[in-house]
């Protein structure tokens, strides 16, 4: 995603290594995302249902 | 002793041998109070090695704070993979497991510059007018 468009930046996170991020962010299974800080979704999902739900949330939520 | 069995590294060779482009990885890193940062960087000193087309840049991240601050990068282990542009892809972490794989898979897109995504997908994200940050919270298992 971060590849197809300027305006997606993509972070991946060793959840073991940094406890306060996992704090923060109440992760208590993997993967787990979390888009513009706010939006969760959780486990692995389809491609285009991942795409829609996180553009969804951008398109209302600034970071 | 490495950290990649030899089969492993064949197979990384193998993948690696698809990228069209060279790829950066700009690595910051410490000597104290981290410890993964040490097997972090021989993760990646052994992965640089596989790829013509890939190298390993280190940055020690108390003394290039500018730099760190550049890449959006607050903690360490911190990866960030920079091809022609940089897309925005950052790794938190000691890039084992699943980390390491996903980190393979994007030296690959970004040394393409192609997603590879589905075409719907391409036109969801080409109608993006504000940002979208991404953190994919994952464990090496």
């Amino acid at each position: 995603m971060a590849v197809e468009s300027s305006k997606v930046t993509s972070t991946v996170v060793g959840a073991n290594e940094y406890p306060d991020l996992v704090r923060k962010y109440q992760v208590s299974g993997v993967p787990k995302t979390v888009v513009n800080d706010r939006v969760e979704i959780l486990g692995a999902r389809p491609e285009d249902d991942f795409i829609r739900t996180a553009v969804g949330a951008a398109s209302t939520l600034t970071p | 002793m490495p950290i990649l069995s030899p089969s492993d590294a064949a197979r990384v060779r193998d993948m690696l041998a698809g990228m069209t482009s060279p790829v950066r990885l700009a690595f910051f890193t410490q000597t104290l109070n981290c410890e993964t940062c040490e097997p972090a960087k021989q993760i990646l000193a052994e992965l640089a090695e596989l790829g013509d087309q890939l190298t390993v840049e280190e940055h020690h991240y108390l003394l290039e704070r500018e730099e760190a601050a550049k890449f959006g990068i607050d903690r360490v282990p911190a990866i960030a993979v920079l091809g022609a542009q940089d897309y925005g892809i950052r790794f938190f972490g000691m890039p084992s497991g699943y980390e390491f794989m996903s980190l393979l898979d994007a030296i690959l897109l970004v040394s393409k510059g192609d997603s590879g995504l589905l075409e719907g997908s391409r036109a969801m994200l080409a109608a993006l007018e504000s940002p979208l940050t991404l953190q994919v919270f994952v464990t090496p298992t």
